[in-house]
């Protein structure tokens, strides 16, 4: 721990939990729905926005016609499990140290999970931040350590920001496996099915820092649909949720952005240019859930390709489908909730869970299991 | 002699020498010294016993060490049963490498904790076992000691309690975790690693009608409270607000993604008490140092009968969860 950095945990939050606020909102929101007379179900795109939504008990101080859809919006949750395999298999391989974020460590694959991994001997460390990776690198010249990558627009440019360290040292022992995923591709895949029930979407903050509210200027041109970049403190949801009521009460249907504080339309310029130097769309990624979904995901460009893992291991390339009592593809489209599957609770618990929303914190079946059990189960 | 060698757990002179420099040395006391096979002792009434071990990751951290958590984890122990810390067994098991100024440290600090407690060791054992056998040092302590506060258990806990913290929580969990796994945060956050018998001394003689009580160790607050729930068959009922949390430790949660409600204290406890006597309790811990922090929390009723609940500051209600194994810092 060489360089350290001061950690000041100021008074800048507590505004945005501040009790008071909610209730404020709270109380514009039941004046504007007033004279609404339909249900407004709002998808909330990321597992970070239904953590904090089942947190704070929020759908308990909103007017019942407002619904909660939870979306597919948390990278470890939709991580297919032939790629948790891939991870598995390279953790212990000779010589290898596999780095990852946190999360990943518990999603079961079909051998088990990175945990498991490692009670065989594997070394796999986490780390907060990717470039912490060099230290390890630097640390175990003759060892290859492969960085799993995931996450969405939000931690894509840390990756590139790695690769271009690396490169920039001559460190020759980092090696990619790259499971980058992109928000509007797979809102559109939800909102454009024939029985789509959702009426508007609160995006991800933190993705449009990076890519800008731009992004989904398309899908609201499209599909006609409310969409609200929002932060991720109760007050910005309930703030978003005001600002979504009172684009039905206006009969309006606009992207607007809550979170004025760190995203604007065009988003971190510099950071986009980073993604496009390491990286280009793929073909499709298989989304644990939901299936296919074309240019949803990133792969190395192949200039790069001397860093790929997936080329330089031998890895299968198959596809492993979910359980079949499993609903989590219902529950990611917003067809069906966590308490109507019949595993939810059961068989399927964060400690061993079957699908994808039960996997990491952030997916709605661990939020309902964590915060909503009061008499169901 | 700088190290630890394998030669110390030989049964030898270097074994002699090791006890006599360095264990005798700081935990001298009439039945040790004696150095028996077994050690006698007295007991007189109801006692207690209790075990555990000692595989703390790093060794040394801010607040304390893998020696002082030893003593405080075990007197804790007897202390949460209404036990008063007496006699104590110590088994080191020692990676060979270790270095001998790290032992006395270790061991300085073992000594220091049995006077806090009143608590002698009067038998041990030390092995050291080859390098990369074990992580550098291991310790195992057995405690027993005399119940002088009778009757406390987890399912007699009724309506109308009130729930009480001693300090703030999850210091020690939230300091261990960054260290360990090498976070580069650099905070002023202490593990509150400390006995807590003369605390639980002072509620006694106080005449606090304690229901039940719990060092809020692996698995935090919640562990215990839905323990708590489960067993008594009742809600417990905690005001998010109310709970004492410092600004480090909420730091660290909101960057990793954990709650401070499961990471894990070691000199912090948590009570139920009967109402009448709460505000009197917190007040007589707040007198000592070791429970400046000490707050009523929660009140137990029926409403979601074996829960944990955890009340809002905006009036919403949810379940305090119980971790699911590891704690991990989220991705985003």
């Amino acid at each position: 721990m060489n360089k350290k950095s001061k950690l000041s945990f100021s008074l800048l939050l507590d505004d945005y939990r501040d009790s008071h606020i909610i209730k404020k909102i709270a109380e514009r929101i039941d004046q504007s729905i007033a004279g609404i007379d339909r249900k407004i179900r709002i998808m909330e795109v990321c597992g970070g926005h239904t953590h904090i939504i089942a947190k704070y008990g929020l759908e308990q101080i909103l007017p019942e016609t407002i619904e909660f859809i939870h979306g597919p919006g948390c990278p470890v949750c939709i991580m297919p499990k032939e790629r948790i395999d891939h991870a598995y298999i390279m953790s212990l391989e000779k010589d290898v140290i596999l780095v990852s974020l946190g999360d990943m460590m518990r999603v079961p694959g079909s051998y088990g999970s990175l945990f498991d991994a490692r009670a065989k001997g594997a070394d796999i460390r986490f780390v907060y931040s990717p470039l912490d990776t060099l230290d390890i690198a630097k640390e175990n010249p003759d060892k290859r350590i492969v960085f799993f990558a995931i996450g969405f627009e939000t931690t894509t440019p840390m990756t590139a920001a790695l690769i271009e360290r690396q490169i920039k040292e001559s460190l020759k022992n980092i090696l990619y496996h790259i499971n980058h995923v992109t928000v509007p591709e797979p809102m559109e895949v939800v909102v454009s099915e024939d029985d789509s029930n959702i009426d508007a979407f609160i995006a991800p903050s933190h993705v449009s820092v990076i890519t800008g509210a731009k992004i989904y200027q398309p899908i609201v041109n499209k599909y006609k649909i409310p969409i609200v970049v929002s932060g991720f403190e109760p007050v910005d949801v309930m703030e978003s949720v005001r600002m979504i009521v009172q684009q039905f009460a206006d009969n309006r249907a606009e992207l607007e952005i809550e979170y004025k504080r760190g995203v604007t339309t065009e988003g971190n310029i510099k950071a986009q240019k980073m993604i496009d130097k390491y990286f280009e769309k793929d073909d499709f990624f298989r989304w644990r859930g939901v299936g296919d979904i074309p240019q949803s995901s990133y792969r190395l460009r192949s200039e790069y390709s001397y860093l790929n893992a997936e080329l330089i291991f031998d890895l299968p390339d198959n596809s492993i489908d979910d359980h079949k009592l499993c609903m989590c593809g219902d529950i990611l489209k917003g067809k069906a909730k966590p308490f109507d599957c019949k595993a939810f609770g059961k068989t399927c618990t964060p400690g061993k869970p079957l699908g994808a929303c039960m996997v990491s914190d952030e997916g709605s079946c661990a939020a309902y299991y964590r915060y909503g059990r009061f008499n169901k189960i | 002699m700088k190290e630890i060698l394998l030669e110390h757990g030989g049964g030898g002179e270097s074994t002699g020498k090791l006890i006599n420099d360095i264990f005798l040395e700081a935990f001298s006391n009439e039945t040790l010294n004696k150095l028996e096979d077994a050690s006698p002792f007295f007991a007189d009434g109801k006692m207690a016993m209790t075990t555990d071990s000692y595989t703390v990751n790093p060794v040394f951290f801010s607040g304390g060490n893998i020696g002082k958590l030893s003593i405080c984890g075990t007197c804790n122990d007897l202390a949460m049963m209404g036990a008063k810390p007496g006699y104590i067994s110590c088994g080191f098991i020692i990676e060979e490498g270790f270095g001998i100024d790290e032992l006395k440290t270790i061991v300085k600090s073992m000594s220091e904790e049995l006077k806090k407690n009143n608590a002698v060791i009067i038998t041990g054992d030390t092995k050291v076992v080859p390098r990369g056998n074990a992580d550098k040092i291991y310790i195992n302590t057995t405690g027993v000691g005399e119940i002088v506060y009778d009757g406390l258990s987890s399912s007699g806990i009724g309506e109308g309690d009130m729930i009480v913290v001693s300090n703030s929580i999850g210091e020690h969990g939230a300091h261990i975790f960054v260290m360990r796994e090498g976070i580069n945060i650099k905070s002023d956050l202490k593990s509150d690693c400390r006995s807590l018998w003369p605390l639980v001394d002072l509620l006694i003689k106080a005449g606090i009608r304690i229901k039940a009580i719990r060092d809020a160790t692996r698995g935090g607050l919640s562990a215990v409270l839905n323990e708590w729930a489960r067993q008594s068959n009742v809600c417990i009922k905690l005001k998010e607000e109310l709970i004492p949390v410092k600004r480090e430790v909420k730091g660290i949660c909101e960057l990793l993604g954990f709650e401070p409600y499961h990471l894990a204290c070691e000199g912090t406890f948590v009570m139920a008490v009967d109402r009448e006597d709460a505000d009197k309790a917190v007040e007589a811990m707040r007198s000592h140092e070791y429970g400046s922090n000490a707050a009523v929390i929660g009140t137990v009723d029926s409403e979601f009968i074996s829960k944990a609940v955890l009340e809002t500051g905006i009036g919403t209600k949810r379940i305090l969860d119980i971790p699911a194994g590891v704690l991990l810092p989220r991705i985003c």
